[in-house]
Formats: C-alpha cells, structure tokens, sequence
C-alpha cells in the first residue's frame, strides 16, 4: 500500500496531478449546482406575476 | 421574422423544452460519469501494470490525455455552436457556447499542469517551446479571449457574436494541436493511439485511457448542462414557465402566447 502510494519515486508529481484534476472537475459541478440552488430559490420567492416581456 | 408563432416558439424553446429536457437526462449523466470516472480512475491508478521505461509516473496519463482530449473537443462543439448562433440566432446555441468555454478552459489548464507534472521527471523540463505545448497553451489563450470577450462587451448580443466570432476563427488552431507532433519535431511523443493504423499502447493501459475518455464526456455533459440551466434559470424571461418546471406544476401558462 505505501509502495504503491510512493508511485515509485513518482509520487510527488502524479498525485499533485490528480489532486488538481480532482478539485478542479468538482469544483465545476459544485459551482453550478449551488448556484442553481440560490436561482431557483430566488424564482420561487418572486411575486407570482412578475414578468418582463 | 415578424410572424409571431415563429417568434414565440423561439421564445419559448429554451425553458418549455429544454430545461424539462435537460432536467430529465442530468441524474442519469450524473450516475455515469461518477461510476465511469471512479472505475477508469482506479483502473488506471491500481490495476494497470507500470511502464517499463517511465515507471509509475505514466499514471498521469488517465487524466492528462482525457483532459487533452478534452480541451480540443469542446473547442471544436463552442465552434460549432457559435457558428449555429451566427448563422440563425438560435439562443440555446450561444448559450451552450457560453456554457461550454469555461469548462474548455478548465480542461486546457489540466492538460498543460498535468502534462507539466509528467514533463518534470520524464523531460527534465515543466515547459518547453514545443509545437504541441506551445499550440496548446495558445488554446487556452482563445478560451480566455472568448471568455473575456463576452464578459466585458456591455450589450449582450453584441458580447454573444464577438465571443461566437473569435470562437470560429480560433478552431483552426485544434488540428494545428492535433498534428504539431508530425508537422514538427517535437519532444512531445507522436500520436499512439489516433493513429490510423495499430495504435501502439498496451490494451492493458489503452482500456482504462479510453474509459476515462468516455468518463470525461459524460462529465462535461454533466456540467455543461449545469451551467446551462444556471444561465437560463438567470435569463429566461417567461418566469412563469419556469415556476412551473422548477416549482408549482400548476402554474398556468395559458395566458402566454
């Protein structure tokens, strides 16, 4: 197990890698997500006849 | 384009069809690009042997080359959508151009760290001036600029066009990535696997490579969705359609022409 974490004397530049791969692809879901979750609250809580035509 | 059923259908086609739409396909993209990306990830890290001649660090393969991939595919689809948008206004098009060149941008910035992280051991080198990486880093480059051009034209069709025009000029640079290796001497290897004939990695390590492709398209159809349903949730301005998807059903939609 701590051999293969080691990635044979790789380790400090393929975890790094994936670290970065990893908190940037859930960042891009998390981001939009929350972000939908405040528009939507916001929808809901408008006047009901609010319309901008 | 005074004929008012053509007017209110194209007003109409983004929230009354395609956020139920939408809505409709993101659990199951969800479900798949998290079961794709766990499984080709952990294939790659812990099943597939180590290469005889770069060891363990050619792991970073499964996310370097996926996110390589990538940045040239959502370019070439931000193209193709800014040209549709161009061509005959249709607003969902800018809107999955608009959607889709942040998450361009985030898959071009992994492909150069992750590269770099791979070129320090193997190379020697974080960067050099090569064809690819310099043609690659020029990618990221139009991403910011289509980005950029959007966010700071005041007038939102004027921004729309301006982004969707650099995007079409700018897709000549994706074959330019694509075939730098061959038209130029470069220290970035040659194509192995889209070459036309055998391509030249392992099956044992090419499965996992081309899982954690697939499992990256599910995830930019995932987010790219996302993002889409925040920018309509935010513009659409039939709000009562959109009650109705998003909260009370039984909001009526008659009055609307």
């Amino acid at each position: 197990m701590a051999d293969w974490f080691a990635m044979g004397g790789y380790a400090g530049f393929v975890w790094p890698a994936y670290l970065l791969a990893v908190v940037v692809l859930a960042g891009n879901i998390v981001s939009p997500l929350r972000r939908f979750q405040r528009l939507r609250k916001a929808l809901l809580e408008q006047p009901y006849d609010q319309e901008t035509t | 384009m005074t004929d008012p059923s053509i007017t209110s259908w194209h007003r109409f086609a983004a929230a009354s069809t395609f956020l139920p739409w939408a809505e409709r396909w993101l659990p199951w993209l969800g479900i798949a690009t998290a079961v794709l990306l766990v499984g080709g990830l952990t294939w790659g890290l812990v099943i597939a042997p180590a290469d005889y001649q770069q060891g363990e660090s050619y792991r970073i393969i499964f996310v370097h080359v996926p996110s390589a991939w990538m940045s040239m595919f959502v370019y070439v689809a931000m193209a193709v959508a800014s040209a549709v948008y161009l061509t005959w206004n249709i607003k969902l098009a800018d809107s999955f151009a608009a959607a889709a060149a942040p998450l361009g941008g985030w898959f071009t910035f992994l492909a150069l760290t992750t590269g770099s992280l791979w070129g320090r051991p193997m190379w020697g080198a974080w960067w050099v001036w090569d064809a690819r990486l310099t043609s690659e880093l020029l990618l990221l480059f139009l991403y910011l600029g289509v980005i950029g051009l959007r966010a700071s034209v005041d007038e939102p069709r004027r921004a729309a066009r301006a982004a969707a025009l650099l995007a079409v000029f700018g897709v000549i640079n994706v074959p330019i990535i694509h075939y730098s290796v061959i038209w130029w001497n470069t220290l970035h290897q040659p194509p192995t696997i889209t070459k036309f004939d055998q391509p030249s990695m392992h099956l044992s390590m090419l499965l996992p490579l081309l899982v954690c492709a697939i499992a990256f398209t599910c995830y930019f159809a995932t987010a790219v969705l996302l993002r889409m349903r925040c920018d309509l949730l935010e513009k659409e301005k039939e709000r009562r359609w959109l009650k109705r998807i998003y909260g009370d059903p039984s909001v009526s939609v008659e009055t609307l022409k």
